[in-house]
């Protein structure tokens, strides 16, 4: 193994390390929001039906909540880290290294990419007993879980890379990602918004990753696939874009 | 004498701050090397610039020959930086965190033997288990120290290793970097503590307001202003004669210190002058001149900001 493909391991596996050794914030915590989603609404909603033919509203409400933690816990994983790391100064350890953008780039990704592949399993685990979901198009399925996962995570690393401060972070996480995840479709399906909401949440990209998601189980949605997959990849594409100009220029990272 | 550290033209500002003028100096392989200067001078933003934390705006470094951006990888390789600031990872144990650090640079298991053995040296070993968060401010400081050497480096930059620490652990690290430097591995050195500069470093540069003052050997620095000091303490009520008054430069513990100029001023002729006065010395001591009043001519001010006030 060359000694470029050692450290970039290193910064995987520091990254993997740090979110493990707080399993109960990075993991069973949004598994446990989840699953208290799931009972209030199932149980609110248990007689409004999922738009869907043969599929009911718990199961109809599922796989938008785990998109939902996805979406949420990928942006929470790398934005932290970076923020974390640049307050308390031990970025310089990582700033000083001979690594490039590139395992920067890669090493976060994978990091936030494998924590909500522990979410997503464990919430589904964790339901399985109360919700079965089929699985019509595992390709699609997988595809939309990691475009939208990665798209998230580089979100993420873009926003510890301009922060300063924690409170940054939590302003870009209330007033952006929150917002955004909730008016996605995870509760509802669009068909039956207004038509003004029912136009405006086709131009939310996490709308597409809810609903490419849910046709993954279900091989129905309120868009076709095809175009929820381009949406998924053209965010991935553009904000892997910004996040590794600004990795490589040194942009706010470097003085 | 190859070069471990070649430093060209490097010009940075900050808005309309200029901090350094354009600085041209190299650093030779196995040198113990001291860049020493007041608050402001440049010193830390060259330091960040050669470790890759800053960017310049014009300029070239390079260390062991490899350009720092073009070729930052093995330029990195060959450098370990000690930063000023207590920095660490809240998250891991000391030998995780040098484990990590060691990967970053493309160590793997083979780097673990001489971690535990700079755990041992540093006086870590017992708190090798522990999170960096529960060590003491010295403690911390040495595990930097590790950090910095855990991938063998040939090149060493402390920047400023001993700021805030007791007299004990300057010691252990002093001994440990002149181990070190003993060994072959160059050593960069920024202090505060002039005294310590003049005892380890073989060539010591000074910059002031983002520019070099002088680079020279310690022994050439020191000679650079042939004068020396002698300190009288006068019988009580004696008054010094107004021929010597234009050598006094202040008074210690109620003694007089006279800065007397080689060839010009022979200590015998201040005797002379004192004797045809009349005047009764209680005490007298002479003092050659360190690097503390070599540096306070060279840039104004003190090394320690605390002293300019004393």
């Amino acid at each position: 193994m060359s000694p470029d493909q050692i450290g970039f391991l290193t910064l995987l596996k520091k990254e993997v390390k740090r979110f493990w050794s707080v399993l109960g914030q990075t993991v069973t915590a949004p598994v446990i929001t989840t699953v208290l989603y799931l009972l209030v609404f199932a149980q609110a909603m248990k007689d409004r039906s999922s738009a869907y033919d043969g599929i009911s509203y718990t199961q109809f409400l599922l796989p938008g909540l785990v998109m939902m933690a996805v979406i949420q816990n990928a942006f929470a994983n790398t934005s932290s880290s970076i923020v974390q790391s640049k307050i308390m100064g031990n970025l310089v350890f990582l700033q000083m290294a001979p690594l490039g953008p590139f395992e920067w780039f890669g090493a976060y990704l994978l990091a936030a990419l494998l924590r909500v592949t522990l979410v997503a399993m464990a919430m589904l685990a964790v339901t399985l007993p109360f919700v079965s979901l089929p699985i019509q198009a595992p390709w699609a399925l997988l595809a939309v879980f990691l475009l939208s996962g990665s798209s998230l995570a580089v979100i993420g690393l873009i926003a510890g890379i301009v922060a300063e401060k924690f409170d940054h972070i939590a302003a870009f996480t209330n007033f952006f990602i929150v917002p955004l995840s909730f008016l996605s479709g995870v509760f509802y399906s669009v068909h039956a918004l207004p038509t003004l909401w029912y136009q405006a949440s086709h131009l939310n990209p996490f709308f597409y990753m809810i609903d490419g998601f849910r046709y993954g189980f279900f091989g129905q949605a309120d868009a076709p696939i095809a175009l929820s997959l381009a949406w998924c990849a053209g965010f991935f594409v553009l904000s892997s874009a910004v996040c590794l100009r600004m990795l490589i220029t040194g942009y706010k990272l470097k003085k | 004498m190859q070069t471990a550290i070649a430093i060209a033209g490097v010009r940075k500002t900050y808005g309309r701050l200029t901090a350094l003028r354009g600085i041209d100096f190299s650093i030779r392989q196995g040198e113990f090397f001291g860049l020493l200067g007041p608050n402001g001078a440049g010193k830390s933003t060259l330091i960040s610039i050669i470790a890759g934390l800053t960017r310049m705006d014009a300029g070239q470094v390079s260390v062991m020959g490899y350009d720092t951006v073009l070729q930052f990888r093995q330029a990195r390789r060959q450098l370990g930086v000690v930063p000023q600031e207590l920095v660490f990872d809240p998250f891991f144990t000391v030998r995780d965190m040098l484990r990590i650090q060691a990967g970053y640079y493309g160590c793997g298991r083979e780097a673990w033997p001489w971690i535990d053995e700079m755990l041992e040296r540093l006086d870590l070993s017992e708190k090798a288990g522990s999170s960096m968060r529960a060590l003491s401010g010295g403690m911390k400081r040495r595990v930097l120290i590790a950090q910095a050497l855990v991938h063998r480096p040939p090149v060493v930059i402390l920047d400023e290793p001993t700021a805030g620490v007791d007299v004990e652990l300057r010691r252990t690290l002093w001994e440990f970097t002149t181990e070190l430097h003993r060994q072959g591995t160059t050593v960069v050195l920024t202090t505060h503590y002039l005294e310590e500069a003049q005892e380890l470093c073989e060539r010591i540069a000074i910059l002031d307001k983002g520019a070099l003052q002088v680079i020279e050997t310690t022994p050439q620095l020191l000679a650079r202003h042939p004068f020396r000091f002698l300190r009288l303490k006068l019988a009580d009520g004696s008054v010094l004669p107004e021929s010597l008054r234009p050598m006094v430069v202040g008074e210690v513990n109620g003694a007089i210190e006279l800065k007397l100029e080689s060839g010009k001023h022979p200590i015998a002729g201040v005797f002379v002058a004192l004797r045809d006065a009349g005047i009764a010395i209680e005490d007298v001591q002479t003092r050659e001149p360190d690097l503390e009043d070599i540096f306070v001519e060279l840039t104004g001010e003190h090394a320690r900001p605390q002293e300019a006030g004393a």
